[in-house]
């Protein structure tokens, strides 16, 4: 790894942090600016003056808006992420609980949707114009527009309640089978990759037609190599930055998708943490997830970008 | 909504985004736009929807409140075209009550996101250096958070309102229009014409309202198509949570909602404000990719694999 590649790396990772710093200071000024604050909250219709400015004191309510965004920073640190209003816990606990669900939930995803969309992606673009390249192509932006819940809602219709093939809460207890595993995931998993990999084939497909039109692949099907070869040994590695920028992106959406899914499916992970915190006006619960996903999105982005960087040669002198 | 903030190339070439737009002229416009079959077949869909959504109350066979029938989650029949929902009121009216509600809200959110990222977008592109940086910055750090996250954050602190709903959903989509908006105004400033008017003396309003703007309008308005898909997205999902539209106004998210009680019964009816949201969202896309498929700025010979 020689020092340029090197100095783009160190740069990127430098414009993140300031990403993440600038987002966290939108969540805490949209989050604080309601003049009702959280002491407030707490105390209700048994507020008094004396009472407010007690619990103010204790909810460190007193400072100045910056310093209470630099203690709060202060605090993420060292991974304090305050307390939650609604279930007098620290807000980490509820997090660490559901964290690892959320997690794998979107890892089986991936695994099944990345290569399954990558795949039909090269496939309608090498097969530019025939009819599965037609059906892929108005398929997938027929499910791009697709509310998630249809399909949610489809699925549970289709596969639970006329097939009995699957149950329509995911969650119940323990996995300890194989059968067990496959009741719990199949579902979420099966609406959530439906709209993802409609999205990264199209992206695929975009950015692999995009090398095809290129003239170094016209050279290499001049000089007689066969398609095979043109497209994966040609064409694939020079997008590679575009697809993995899709992956990237599709990936990301997954954050924000998950919402519905986990809410129909009563799957218990970090989104319907989220939005039983807003249910509730939870506000630094709400903080620390917000702050999370976007931690999580960028850090998508961020290997989007370095996938981008480590696949040029050029820069590998 | 699984759609990055940047125009989904479905052809080689991004419509508008580098190359250089034909400026408006009385011939190309006086052509009619030349549709793919799936381009008729979303513009179908969408002059279905708004038709409902313009004379939805005057269609609708029952009153959107009024209790048809004992029978809940009735299955189809001839007074019932869709069924009846959790209270025995006719979906059908429920539905065009709502697809009025859901347009109405969606118009707004992505007119306010088109606009107020367009006049960003300018201001980026004739203002100085420090601006446009400083804009870029904060405007990508907000599109760093997902967007159902920004919206249920905002719906957190502020509440859900009519009027804030169409606040949140359009703040939510703006750096998006922004970052189309700034890109193609860049582009253009860079042309001759507008380094004419500069050198004549022309002060940045004029540039930007009558050199830069018009020849914007083309991609922009393919933008704002694909900013209303997304926000009524958005707005059906935070509806759906029970945190958009609130009693005792219903739209087509809501309405999913109230009657998702009856999926384990197996009552088609649930899917039916669902479908009716997707004939809108997917109608437009069609159409806007249609649009798009006829106006390729390049030819680009793809090579036969």
């Amino acid at each position: 790894m020689n020092s340029m590649i090197v100095a783009l790396i160190a740069r990127r990772f430098l414009l993140t942090l300031l990403t993440l710093l600038i987002v966290s200071m939108i969540i805490f000024t949209i989050t604080n600016l309601l003049p009702g604050d959280a002491a407030q909250q707490a105390l209700g219709q048994a507020a008094t003056p004396e009472t407010l400015a007690a619990l103010r004191l204790q909810f460190g309510l007193d400072q100045p808006a910056y310093l209470r965004f630099v203690h709060w920073l202060i605090g993420l640190a060292h991974g304090n992420f305050g307390q939650s209003l609604s279930n007098d816990m620290p807000v980490s606990d509820l997090i660490a609980g559901r964290l690892p669900k959320s997690l794998s939930l979107a890892a089986i995803t991936t695994l099944v949707s990345v290569p399954i969309a990558i795949s039909l992606g090269i496939l309608a673009a090498v097969k530019r114009g025939s009819v599965l390249d037609r059906i892929v192509s108005l398929g997938t932006l027929s499910l791009v527009a697709t509310p998630e819940f249809l399909i949610a809602t489809f699925a549970v219709l289709i596969f639970a309640v006329k097939l009995h093939w699957l149950s329509a809460l995911s969650y119940g207890g323990e996995i300890d089978s194989f059968d067990h595993f496959m009741r719990a995931y199949a579902m979420p998993v099966i609406t959530l990759c439906c709209v993802i990999v409609a999205q990264m084939a199209r992206m695929t497909r975009a950015a692999v037609i995009e090398q095809l039109g290129s003239s170094y692949v016209e050279m290499a099907v001049l000089k007689g190599a066969s398609p095979a070869r043109v497209v994966l040994l040609h064409a694939l590695p020079n997008a590679i930055g575009p697809i993995a920028n899709a992956v990237a992106l599709s990936l990301s959406y997954l954050l924000g998708g998950v919402i519905i899914v986990e809410t129909i499916y009563n799957y218990p992970g970090l989104a319907r943490l989220m939005v039983d915190a807003v249910s509730n006006r939870d506000l630094p619960l709400v903080q620390a997830c917000t702050l999370l996903f976007c931690l999580g999105y960028l850090i998508l982005v961020l290997l989007a970008d370095l996938c981008a960087i480590l696949s040029n040669p050029r820069l590998r002198t | 909504m699984p759609y990055p903030d940047s125009p989904m190339p479905s052809s080689p070439s991004p419509a508008g985004g580098g190359s250089e737009p034909a400026p408006l002229a009385k011939r190309a416009r006086r052509r009619a736009p030349s549709l793919s079959v799936s381009g008729w077949i979303g513009f179908a869909m969408v002059l279905a929807a708004l038709f409902v959504a313009a004379f939805g109350p005057w269609l609708a066979p029952h009153a959107v409140g009024e209790i048809v029938t004992a029978d809940v989650f009735a299955p189809f029949s001839a007074k019932l075209p869709l069924g009846s929902d959790y209270l025995g009121r006719d979906m059908l009216s429920r539905i065009m009550y709502g697809t009025r509600l859901t347009v109405l809200l969606a118009l707004a959110a992505a007119l306010f996101a088109a606009t107020v990222g367009t006049g960003l977008g300018l201001l980026a592109a004739v203002a100085g250096k420090a601006v446009d940086e400083t804009m870029s910055r904060v405007l990508d750090a907000v599109s760093s958070i997902p967007t159902k996250m920004f919206a249920l954050m905002i719906v957190a602190a502020f509440g859900s309102s009519l009027m804030l709903l169409v606040l949140t959903a359009g703040i939510s989509y703006t750096p998006g229009a922004y970052r189309i908006a700034r890109s193609l105004a860049v582009n253009i400033s860079q042309l001759e014409y507008v380094q004419v008017a500069k050198v004549r003396g022309e002060n940045a309003i004029y540039i930007c309202c009558v050199e830069i703007l018009p020849n914007m309008l083309h991609p922009m308005l393919a933008d704002l198509g694909l900013r209303f898909v997304f926000v009524v997205l958005l707005l059906s999902s935070l509806s759906f949570l029970g945190l958009g539209v609130q009693p005792p106004f219903a739209d087509l998210g809501s309405l999913v909602r109230e009657n998702i009680a009856g999926l384990g019964d197996g009552a088609p009816v649930v899917l039916m404000p669902a479908i009716a949201i997707a004939i809108l969202t997917v109608g437009v896309n069609l159409l806007i990719d249609g649009l798009r498929g006829g106006k390729r700025l390049r030819v680009r010979r793809v090579v036969e694999v």
